[in-house]
């Protein structure tokens, strides 16, 4: 099935800033769709992850932000967009461990610099566009690598 | 290992989780969760020193079935609600993250990756 002419579903989340304990709600949502939707595990679980970290992202650095997922049969796009500071050096902040989070960040049990890193091993295509001062949209395709495609 | 068994060697309280039979096969432990979801695949159950509602996010995005508060450390009733909306159960134990592990590890859980 040519999935170019299938109308995806589109979700839109508001990621409410400074607000810790509501950090993956959105992702929680998308999970909960695409299981009765019978997709398949892995990529639930791929999709689940990389909205997760990208959640977590836009609270810590950017004070929250709009997610739109749409879901294919064949694939999900999740766009992350933010109003936030923009990533200063995006090649560095893509490294392991590299992370700019201050240490209370930390102590909640995030900050480790995994997070880039992680979303884009979960992700089948992967982009960021930032610019200081305005702010950083993060796209990614996760494709269902199993029945489903 | 059956929850149950677990429940027994942790000497835990069970905090929400009224199936006792559920099967556990491999466990994690960290307060990192950032670690734990770079690192993690098909581990089903989480043991952490870290009681904000993230534990709970991070166990329902790795698809675990149980969490575990080291340190005697008891999260708010918020957080449990959350698990128990998820079908994660939830205990704590006195025992410190090392000494929680050791034991499951010695009654043969295993982490995945060895």
């Amino acid at each position: 099935m040519s999935s170019s002419s299938v109308q995806p579903i589109v979700q839109l989340y508001e990621v409410p800033g400074n607000d810790f304990t509501r950090a993956g709600e959105a992702s929680s949502k998308v999970k909960g769709i695409l299981k009765k939707l019978g997709y398949d595990p892995d990529a639930i679980r791929r999709v689940s992850i990389a909205m997760y970290e990208g959640e977590i992202n836009m609270v810590i650095h950017a004070n929250g932000g709009i997610a739109r997922v749409e879901i294919f049969p064949d694939r999900v796009e999740i766009l992350l967009s933010d109003q936030g500071p923009g990533i200063a050096d995006v090649e560095k902040a893509m490294e392991e461990g590299y992370s700019t989070a201050p240490d209370e960040v930390r102590a909640l049990g995030f900050g480790a610099g995994m997070g880039l890193p992680n979303m884009k091993k979960c992700c089948d295509e992967f982009r960021i566009d930032t610019a200081i001062g305005k702010g950083t949209d993060v796209y990614m395709i996760i494709r269902v690598r199993g029945s489903k495609s | 290992m059956k929850l149950r068994e677990i429940v027994e060697l942790l000497d835990a309280q069970v905090l929400c989780g009224d199936d006792m039979d559920l099967e556990i096969q491999t466990a994690c432990g960290t307060d990192m969760m950032s670690d734990a979801l770079a690192f993690i695949e098909d581990q089903g159950m989480l043991l952490t020193g870290l009681i904000n509602p993230q534990s709970v996010r991070t166990a329902e995005m790795l698809d675990m079935r149980c969490i575990c508060f080291v340190r005697g450390k008891v999260p708010g009733d918020d957080v449990v609600e959350l698990a128990r909306q998820r079908g994660i159960a939830v205990l704590t134990t006195r025992y410190r993250m090392f000494s929680a592990c050791g034991k499951l590890y010695q009654a043969g859980l295993r982490g995945g990756d060895c």
